[in-house]
């Protein structure tokens, strides 16, 4: 469960600069739900997603994840709970790392890095397993560089990464609007199986209003730092494709 | 032929400084130039301790630890105070000097009876066989050490800080945290190259160190275009030309003076020698488009 409590976030405060990114905010997410948000530029849905993961401290407000307050736990501690997908593919890999070195990392989000080999033939199988879900022929490749991939295969690599180890909150920012339209529809999907698969609590923020209204079972809309429209799931399925359009003209 | 033979083991004595730049520069992504106060650092601690008696082992654990604070000095300044990691390293190295002067109590410390890693083990009559065979085993045990360390958990961690930052953050790994311990293992290992040269020339001296951090920069060029070039992703062999680098380098300038070339342009034609080798692989890049 995600909860942000009257949250504001000021950047450049008292300068001539000053802005105000997300402006007294209250949003409660309870377990196992998968919330769409939408926005134009600059509505504040990214800074919303960092608060979230610890990447930048609230102003003012708290940010409890699962009951705990979290508000001064920076984005390495809070990955206790949270995954994340970044809009650049290049973000969420490490390019000179093998694959299998990156999934390494990744099955110890939760945990230390000791100074013993992980990178053992049985993690090795458990790797290849799970990419051979994806069906793209990666399964034979784990000791390629990641570097060496399409923005697409590293995205899905990437949130097959974030169920390698114990997750309960999964973090989506904009993870297709870098991709070509197959493989953004190869991570729509995949999210979605996992969601389903691991009862994760989940955020997508995109831009892309069909993923929108296909995915999630609520969505919110915001704007200058504010949430302006929230749709439960019921008052979600009610809504038509249309009605999204319109709210952006 | 003695002449290489003294190249070839001054190339070994630089190792640990090359493999140190290895770490922060090519692992971290940091330039680290705070090599050329530690590695003094090293070399002083080594002649004081030695010349008090010290035994070796005590010595060699000074000096990697003094190394290892210096080190971990400039990743505290350059972490959390936010100062670049170039500015950090030269206020580190500029402090250093003193730091140096005061442990020595004066510039030069020369050693004469001290004890000596050298001779721990006789192996040959001959001093120099002797002290490439001592220092041939140094070079393999770091190398399997830092080999190792790098294929853990905690070294995979550590290569990913310097590639995708982003990243392995989210994967929750304190990467402040991270980088101070790099760069201390980093000046560490720079430490221990002043510990075996200041065996090796039986001295130490204050301006030892003086732009001896291209020796590192150097070695890890050449290894970096051997790795690029043979395409090698195995740890281990970059780690092996790493100190094939350092070996290199000691001798081309052995046969830059062997060939009369005045002593005096010796640091003109390191940077030269430097030079060269960075723009090497540009040069035939450009062939290679045309």
């Amino acid at each position: 469960m995600i909860e942000v409590n009257n949250v504001t976030k000021i950047f450049n405060r008292g300068k001539a600069n000053e802005v105000t990114a997300v402006k007294q905010l209250s949003l409660i997410i309870p377990a196992q739900e998968y919330v769409v948000v939408v926005g134009s530029n600059g509505s504040g849905k990214s800074t919303l997603l960092n608060l979230i993961a610890g990447s930048t401290f609230a102003t003012s407000g708290d940010i409890k994840l699962d009951g705990e307050l979290v508000n001064r736990s920076p984005d390495y501690e809070r990955s206790r709970w949270i995954a994340r997908v970044f809009q650049n593919p290049l973000s969420g890999t490490a390019p000179d790392l093998s694959i299998l070195d990156n999934f390494r990392l990744a099955a110890l989000r939760t945990k230390p890095k000791g100074l013993s080999i992980g990178t053992t033939e049985a993690f090795k199988k458990l790797v290849q397993d799970k990419i051979a879900i994806l069906g793209m022929g990666l399964e034979n490749k784990v000791q390629q560089t990641m570097g060496t991939l399409s923005g697409g295969q590293r995205q899905a690599l990437t949130l097959l990464m974030s169920v390698m180890d114990e997750c309960r909150i999964l973090l989506l920012d904009e993870p297709t609007a870098a991709l070509d339209p197959r493989s953004a529809d190869l991570v729509m999907r995949t999210a979605e199986e996992l969601v389903k698969t691991f009862k994760l609590t989940a955020i997508l923020i995109t831009h892309n209003l069909k993923d929108a209204f296909n995915f999630g079972n609520r969505i919110i809309l915001m704007g200058e730092g504010q949430i302006i429209k929230d749709f439960s799931s019921e008052e979600k399925s009610n809504l038509k494709q249309s009605d999204l359009f319109e709210w952006f003209s | 032929m003695d002449f290489y033979l003294t190249a070839l083991l001054q190339g070994l004595c630089f190792s640990g400084l090359a493999l140190g730049i290895y770490i922060s520069m090519k692992i971290f992504n940091i330039p680290d130039i705070t090599t050329d106060g530690s590695y003094t650092l090293g070399g002083m601690v080594t002649a004081v301790m030695l010349t008090h008696q010290q035994p070796i082992y005590l010595t060699a654990l000074a000096v990697l630890i003094a190394g290892g604070l210096a080190g971990a000095v400039t990743g505290l300044i350059h972490t959390k105070l936010k100062i670049n990691a170039l500015l950090s390293g030269i206020l580190v190295m500029t402090a250093l000097y003193s730091v140096n002067l005061v442990v020595a109590g004066r510039s030069n410390i020369p050693l004469i009876g001290t004890a000596s890693l050298y001779s721990a083990i006789s192996l040959t009559e001959n001093a120099n066989l002797n002290s490439l065979v001592v220092l041939l085993m140094v070079v393999v045990v770091l190398v399997l050490l830092i080999g190792y360390m790098l294929k853990t958990d905690f070294g995979i961690a550590m290569r990913a800080t310097g590639n995708s930052e982003t990243m392995i953050r989210a994967l929750g790994v304190n990467t402040d945290r991270m980088k101070i311990i790099g760069l201390a293992l980093a000046n560490a290992l720079t430490a221990l190259s002043g510990f075996l040269i200041t065996q090796l020339q039986s001295y130490a001296d204050i301006s030892m160190g003086i732009g001896i951090v291209i020796i590192g920069l150097g070695s890890v060029i050449i290894a970096e275009t051997l790795i690029n070039w043979r395409l090698i992703t195995s740890v281990w062999v970059s780690l092996m030309l790493v100190v094939i680098g350092a070996i290199i380098f000691q001798m081309v300038l052995a046969f830059t003076l062997a060939s009369g070339v005045d002593a005096n342009l010796l640091k003109a034609v390191t940077a030269i020698f430097v030079l060269l080798i960075v723009s090497l692989p540009r040069l035939s890049l450009l062939k290679r488009n045309d």
